[in-house]
């Protein structure tokens, strides 16, 4: 027997085959899911006293089980038994295991009923094994208002009608977007760590990445997946240079690249090589290729952004997205100069209303241009407009800076005369 | 998204009286219906805090320059109705869900149950840019 430490990754990596089978074998997804949470609480306190059990698979699934029953005597026992009948009937002609029973679950966690804020937490908590405290803590709401959502949640995707299997072939395209999009958000949450403990944030990064290597291992010939995991990879590369000592964000032309990790960005390469590859091309592998070339110039002067500009083109065209097309607009002005980015941001911005990206692009260009007036009143309409914290710190300084040196330099215009 | 729904001492647009001056059972009613509506929040898996501010006559406004004594002023103010009255916080869905958190907010009960029309201001919380930097 061994104790203590790894417990909790264990218990993490254990939670979706565990709940797989208590799903299989009882039918019924929500009460499943919190019978194994108990499970799992009950692991965390005694494993690190107790020593660990030589099964702990075992030891997981048989403790949930007799959770389950327990619960199911003390309900209305004719009811359930009919509900279990029909379920049991369901759940045997889809009996799978291990890697299977976790893309199962997602997909469940991510279903198209649950909007992203309910099927995140039950995501993390049903998959990636976190309790309902941690992901109160990462989202900085109180564990009951959580637990709710999270019940709430599973209510939803039971009166969906959902089963307990993988989506036919005719959905699984789009299932499968909306589960990427999910995870896609957690790393986000993670990886912005704008409030709150920016430790528990992190960990949430880590959390997606963990998540997106299982759904990469369950469906390794989907491109996209691969895509999604080599954009978290060469992005989390990054992390260490991305904050400065003050908690302030520094740009990526301004990042320390020694810093950055070497590991994670040849992984993420080697990722996003392979499922370009394939030749299905998607927005993930576009943006995880994008990141790529950024990851691989040793400096920001080696940075090639003929390719990113063609790769941003490829990308507008998939999603037609106009955020897209800002981006692209940077990449046309480091190409063709300042002036052809902003005539492409004045053929996007109908469609962008007032978005404070725009601003803060068409800010960024204009200073490209030389023309800093124009400049620092982008910057403040986009600071006023942002609801980041470090994106609104970093466009005011942009905006003083500006600001700074148009008056020093009035002065010294002005100087000669004086 | 996270938004916070503030409220303030100010005279409502359904009703002038203070509330000490209302009757036991419809000041008992007004209360239960925050509660209610807390409890409610928690429910749908929405409210992050709620909190009630003590009166206006306890506040204490601060000013300093770091290096000298601090300047404190004491109540009673004059523009005390512009004072916080307290605030709930929801994490929400969109823009719209927090607007109609704080109609219902609005609508508590005065006065023979009648809505007091409380003004609700709503300010969303700054959070995580909406997407991760390319």
């Amino acid at each position: 027997m061994t104790t203590g430490s790894g417990t909790e990754d264990l218990l993490r990596e254990l939670t979706p085959r565990v709940l797989g089978a208590v799903v299989r074998r009882y039918g019924d997804f929500a009460d499943a899911e919190d019978a194994v949470q108990e499970a799992l609480l009950a692991a965390a306190t005694q494993w690190p006293t107790e020593g660990r059990p030589d099964n702990p698979l075992g030891w997981l699934i048989r403790v949930a089980s007799r959770r389950m029953a327990d619960q199911y005597e003390r309900d209305d026992a004719r009811r359930r038994r009919e509900d279990l009948a029909a379920s049991w009937s369901q759940a045997d002609a889809n009996d799978v295991r291990g890697q299977d029973d976790t893309l199962i679950l997602t997909f469940m966690c991510c279903h198209p009923s649950l909007p992203p804020a309910s099927a995140i937490p039950l995501t993390l908590r049903a998959v990636g094994g976190l309790t309902t405290r941690e992901i109160a803590s990462a989202f900085l709401v109180p564990e009951a208002t959580m637990g709710q959502r999270i019940t709430r949640a599973k209510a939803k995707i039971k009166s969906s009608g959902a089963q307990f299997r993988l989506p036919s072939t005719a959905e699984r395209v789009e299932r499968l977007r909306t589960v990427l999009h999910v995870l896609y958000l957690v790393f986000n949450e993670g990886y912005a760590a704008s409030s709150g403990p920016a430790l528990a944030r992190a960990d949430l990064s880590g959390e997606a990445i963990r998540l997106t290597r299982l759904v990469h291992a369950a469906l390794r010939d989907d491109p996209e997946v691969a895509g999604l995991l080599a954009l978290m990879l060469l992005i989390e590369a990054r992390r260490p240079a991305r904050v400065g000592p003050a908690g302030e964000l520094v740009p990526l032309a301004e990042q320390d690249r020694a810093r950055w990790d070497r590991d994670l960005v040849a992984e993420g390469v080697a990722l996003v090589t392979d499922a370009l590859a394939k030749g299905a091309i998607g927005e993930y592998q576009l943006q995880a290729a994008i990141n790529a070339v950024h990851d691989q110039a040793a400096s920001p002067e080696d940075t090639n952004w003929g390719e990113i500009l063609a790769l941003y083109g490829l990308l507008e065209r998939i999603t037609g997205n106009p955020m897209v097309s800002l981006n692209r607009a940077v990449a046309v002005a480091m190409v063709h100069g300042p002036a052809a980015g902003l005539e492409l941001l004045d053929g996007v911005a109908d469609r962008l209303g007032d978005h404070h990206r725009l601003h803060s692009v068409r800010g960024h260009l204009y200073e490209m241009a030389g023309d800093r007036a124009a400049a620092v009143d982008e910057f403040r309409i986009a600071a006023a407009g942002t609801i980041s914290v470090p994106e609104r710190d970093y466009l005011v300084a942009q905006a003083a800076r500006l600001a700074n040196e148009l008056g020093n330099s009035r002065v010294a215009d002005r100087a000669p005369s004086e | 998204m996270k938004f916070m729904l503030l409220q303030k001492y100010e005279e409502t647009e359904g009703c002038s009286i203070p509330m000490t001056e209302w009757k036991p059972e419809d000041v008992q009613a007004h209360i239960r219906f925050q509660q209610t509506l807390n409890e409610q929040l928690t429910q749908s898996g929405e409210l992050v805090d709620a909190q009630g501010l003590a009166g206006p006559e306890q506040a204490k406004f601060v000013v300093s320059d770091g290096t000298t004594a601090p300047v404190v002023t004491d109540g009673p103010f004059p523009e005390s109705k512009e004072l916080l009255a307290g605030y709930r916080t929801v994490d929400v869905e969109s823009l719209e869900r927090a607007i109609e958190i704080a109609a219902d907010a609005s609508a508590a009960p005065g006065p023979d149950g009648v809505p007091i029309r409380q003004r609700i201001e709503v300010r969303q919380v700054m959070g995580a840019p909406a997407d991760a930097e390319v």
